[in-house]
């Protein structure tokens, strides 16, 4: 599988899921001007701040054209993984439901998490964000829980900014597109604690052959 | 070119921290007597086509899901 790995002016996470990814895989960067991702596979957007988060978080980055070539990608079933930025980006350009807000403490968050995945899986994952507070409105939120779209929970009593029932990650309809707030790409070495990262990866590039 | 100015608010029933700091803020300068303080946006800008510019708030200047917005001519 070869991955792709979106790079906007302001991102900052793209050379550590460029490594996470290298690790399932072949990896390269994408520049954010190229439209045409034929040859790649599977596309992680990382964590950052494109193009200066001016105006909301991801509201920019979402038009640019690269973000042309992920959503064809995406509507052709193949694993899209949006990481934190990335998963703003996703939002706002309507891959995924709902939309992150302010932390409600205002406060810019970085911590070591567990989250709880699909059959109750338990990962620790660091977090950093000033906007991470996922919201969509009730209805949303109750197909969400009901379809199996909610991909990742805060652990119990773990929800650092306020995310509506505890999301820390959703998927799409069709499961290929996940997003989460927590950086997988942090978490791949044992040198910073934990490779529960590499599961996400995993999982997602799983979620992709399946959709 | 015609001017206009978009406001920019968050949606109601939708928690706004800022809005919320800035009125816990208040009692402390003495102001007494203010509440329901929300925190938005304001982008002002000229544009040829007055007409479009609910599609430019629907696709970028605002989130929809989160914001509402207001268009006011100048």
């Amino acid at each position: 599988m070869i991955w792709g790995v979106l790079q906007f002016p302001g991102s900052c996470d793209e050379r550590d899921a460029l490594h996470a990814c290298s690790l399932l895989g072949e990896a390269r960067l994408v520049w954010h001007e190229e439209r045409d991702l034929r040859g790649v596979d599977a596309v992680v957007v990382p964590g950052g701040f494109s193009y200066g988060d001016y105006l909301r978080a991801g509201a920019i980055a979402r038009f640019s054209p690269a973000m042309e070539g992920v959503a064809e990608l995406a509507a052709a079933g193949a694993p899209v993984l949006g990481i934190c930025n990335g998963f703003q980006v996703l939002c706002e350009a309507g891959l995924l439901p709902g939309a992150l807000l302010l932390n409600e403490s205002m406060r810019f968050l970085c911590r070591q998490l567990d989250l709880i995945g699909d059959g109750d899986e338990r990962l620790s994952i660091p977090a950093k964000h000033g906007e991470g507070r996922y919201y969509a409105p009730e209805e949303v939120l109750d197909g969400l829980e009901a379809n199996g779209q909610v991909a990742y929970r805060y652990a119990p009593g773990q929800n650092p900014n306020g995310s509506a029932r505890d999301i820390a990650g959703v998927r799409n309809e069709a499961g290929n597109v996940v997003g989460l707030m927590p950086h997988p790409e942090h978490a791949v070495d044992p040198l910073t604690g934990s490779t529960d990262g590499l599961r996400v990866f995993e999982a997602v590039a799983a979620a992709g052959a399946r959709a | 070119m015609p001017r206009a100015r978009v406001l920019i608010r968050p949606k109601e029933g939708i928690l706004d921290p800022q809005g919320k700091a800035v009125e816990r803020a208040l009692p402390a300068l003495g102001f007494e007597g203010i509440e329901h303080v929300h925190v938005g946006r304001m982008v002002e800008l000229e544009a040829e086509d007055p007409e479009r510019l609910a599609e430019l708030c629907e696709k970028l200047l605002a989130n929809p899901l989160i914001e509402d917005y207001e268009i006011q001519t100048l």
